[in-house]
């Protein structure tokens, strides 16, 4: 039994910020002090609060430490683990009771306050490369009832009770999905997962996987008991090479357990799986692609029906859902449908889990309950925009998503809420967008992501995207025109109505939102030649106010593009020679505005 | 993996590490003095085994925590126990031995081993 436990943030974030260094040099320190025996270091995974990493807890107290470095672990090491004394400069502020001089529990700061985590309920809480840990906290207990408690209709049934719906995006009923596999005959049936998460800004299904991987491994194999299949398959991008290894360890470790395998609790069920790497293309994460590439195939979609129900991998019956589904499913099984269906709104049950991220303070992981105001994600707990600046937008699904504007903050977030106001739920990515942030050129940057991704089988994808995008370039240009715009909205239409798959059908999502709620800027653009939002370079220009010009010269010396010289000019009450900037040769990188002490340069 | 007891055996044996990472701040609070005066004067000892000792005993919500020093070092080794919702009893010069003690009687049954206390201490 040790005295003291240290969780350091093993997820991706912290890791990039040296958290496995810190980790190397906790355990140094700890032998130094001869403390080894006493306090035990535990890698864990993502505790959702990113942006202050590398996150380090201590228990028993429950210290929050904050932004750690590696030079910091030797203070935590030599004055709170050996003498009690909590390093209070690495504490997070928020937990820091100055009035009693003590430290407040996670659960009151204001991120974690209001989130309930079913998902994510296990990351940053257990070690996830070790079994014993999950187990310890009810994990394959929900498989051990299904196997030996439950007929496989019966789990099916919970399922479709408790509302639960596809959390990659589309949201349809989870347990109808099952039923469909279910009720179909085949001498080989599938279950599998799709971990291909490729929205920008979009990162919970891999913390869910490097937090937790065994919730995972879990709730396949009772899909696998459901629908009557004995193999599965993850299909996970190589970009993820935390996740993939810890897949892995925890597909061991369940294997070693025999709670992979032949007759797993001495039933008749045996279940295996498989991990197969994805190559990062954003296709792949669309179902009938996904499946395509695991058969070893070129990763393009087909067309539907028939349904992966039907006819999925190799040509069988197939299940196949996103990760977060699956971390819902071991608790839905273990607390019942009710217990989870008393949860969220009217027609979207459950949690939801957003990774925040963009212009916003607590960039980080959350989970909340459906039917959770965007006004709440952003302001209480994301903690608001930083600098003072104001909320203008949040993207939500990516690429396939729309932007909800600051007048819908208060619009309970659920699937149907979302689509209604031109967004969707997506798998959880959400920018948070400020006032400097120009909607058209928001909308060119999702264009240019899918004009890439665009796997070329269809041609309203293929070209029609690539249409779109010369068009918002005319327009970020200052070079289109009104009847462009007309052009652009029917482009839309166009490849909404005749694209093959899920990622050509929501290409022009971005557009189209944006033209919604800001069609002003679009028209600044093309008729003033003017970015409202001062974001779009080409329509943009630098110059001096020569009367406030105290001709000291320091623009002059930061321009890396030699574009500002002196004139002749000297301003009254001034000793020095004004300067002036050559606008052809400026190439607006705005760092002469952040060197004038006089704010004698403007930008309009 | 062949029975549900067989996993029921894995869980228990991995609970108790897992109970000490949760944030509650109810419970059964012990404070070891860990400052310089109390390190010197063996409080290392007396700390393990209150950890040792409860984990032994299964004892439920209690947090044995370091501390500083809190002005009486010519008492060390100090440790405080405060039950919910009562004072802080502070034992002083402690030992291995009256470690049992405390645990029996004050920690599991709330009765204060008055002769260890600060109070009934003579130098």
């Amino acid at each position: 039994m040790y005295r003291s436990q240290v969780l350091i943030c093993g997820g991706t974030g912290c890791t990039s910020s040296n958290s496995q260094k810190i980790i190397d040099a906790m355990q140094v320190a700890l032998d130094k002090a001869g403390l080894n025996e006493e306090v035990k270091v535990v890698k864990t995974g993502c505790f959702g609060l990113c942006a202050l990493g590398p996150i380090v807890i201590v228990y028993p107290e429950g210290c929050f430490y904050s932004r750690v470095e590696v030079e910091d672990v030797e203070e935590i090491v030599n004055e709170h683990l050996l003498k009690g004394r909590i390093v209070k400069r690495l504490i997070y502020n928020e937990t820091l009771d100055v009035e009693n001089d003590t430290i407040k529990s996670l659960n009151e700061t204001a991120f974690y306050k209001t989130q309930q985590r079913i998902a994510l309920r296990n990351c940053g809480v257990i070690n996830p490369e070790n079994i014993d840990e999950y187990i310890a906290n009810d994990g394959y207990a929900a498989l051990g009832k299904v196997v030996t408690e439950m007929k496989p209709e019966e789990v099916i049934q919970t399922i479709l009770d408790s509302g639960l719906r596809g959390r990659g995006g589309a949201g349809f009923p989870t347990g109808l999905k099952w039923k469909f596999a279910a009720g179909n005959d085949a001498d080989q049936k599938y279950v599998c997962c799709n971990a291909d998460e490729g929205d920008p800004g979009a990162f919970m299904d891999r913390s869910i996987l490097e937090g937790d991987p065994h919730a995972l491994i879990e709730a396949m194999a009772i899909a696998g008991y459901a629908i009557g299949a004995t193999q599965g398959y993850v299909y996970v991008r190589a970009e993820y090479p935390i996740a993939v290894n810890r897949l892995q360890i925890a597909i061991d470790q369940a294997r070693e357990y025999g709670l992979l395998g032949n007759n797993i609790f001495d039933s008749d069920f045996s279940f295996d799986l498989g991990v197969r790497l994805g190559a990062g293309a954003f296709v792949c994460g669309e179902e009938t692609a996904l499946m395509t590439s695991i058969e070893g195939k070129r990763g393009e979609p087909r067309p539907r029906p028939p349904f992966p129900a039907v006819k999925g991998l190799f040509g069988k019956p197939t299940v196949l859902n996103n990760v977060e589904t699956y971390a819902n499913i071991p608790q839905i099984i273990l607390k019942g449908s009710d217990w989870f269906n008393s949860i969220g709104t009217e027609k979207s049950k459950g949690t939801k889990v957003f990774a925040l991220g963009g212009k916003i303070e607590h960039t980080g992981l959350v989970e909340v309950p459906m039917g959770t105001t965007l006004r709440q994600i952003v302001e209480d707990i994301g903690g608001g925009i930083p600098n003072g600046k104001k909320f203008k937008a949040a993207q939500t699904g990516g690429p396939s998503g729309g932007c909800i504007p600051a007048s819908l903050m208060d619009v309970e977030i659920d699937y149907d809420n979302l689509l209604a106001i031109g967004s969707m739920m997506g798998s959880g990515g959400l920018i948070v967008m400020d006032e400097d942030t120009c909607m058209v050129d928001i909308a060119k940057f999702f264009l240019e992501f899918t004009v890439d991704e665009s796997c070329g089988k269809c041609t309203p994808c293929r070209i029609g995207t690539r249409r779109m995008l010369e068009i918002l370039n005319k327009i970020t240009d200052g070079k289109a025109t009104m009847e462009d715009l007309e052009k652009l909205e029917a482009l839309c239409d166009y490849i909404k109505e005749n694209s093959l798959c899920g990622l050509g059908q929501t290409a022009p999502n971005p557009v189209i939102s944006t033209l919604k709620y800001f069609r002003d800027e679009y028209i600044a653009h093309i008729v003033d030649k003017k970015c409202p939002a001062g974001a779009c370079k080409n329509l943009l220009n630098y110059s001096i106010i020569k009367d406030k010009c105290f001709g000291c010269g320091m623009c002059a010396k930061q321009c890396p593009a030699d574009a500002i010289k002196v004139t002749d000019y000297i301003a009254p009450g001034k000793k020095l020679a004004a300067y002036e900037i050559n606008t052809e040769k400026c190439i607006k990188c705005g760092a002469c505005v952040a060197s004038c002490k006089f704010k004698a340069i403007i930008k309009e | 993996m062949k029975s549900l007891a067989e996993l029921k055996a894995i869980k228990e044996k991995a609970q108790a590490e897992l109970a000490a990472r949760e944030n509650n701040v109810d419970g059964t609070r012990v404070l070891v003095g860990m400052a310089t005066c109390g390190i010197a004067a063996g409080a290392r000892p007396i700390l393990t085994k209150f950890v040792g000792e409860i984990s032994r005993r299964g004892i439920a919500n209690v947090k044995v925590t370091q501390t500083g020093c809190i002005g009486i070092c010519q008492y060390e080794p100090v440790v405080e126990v405060i039950l919910p919702g009562q004072e802080k009893v502070t034992y002083v010069k402690m030992t291995e031995d009256k470690v049992d003690r405390i645990i029996t009687e004050h920690i599991v049954n709330g009765k204060v081993v008055d002769e260890y206390t600060i109070g009934n201490c003579k130098l």
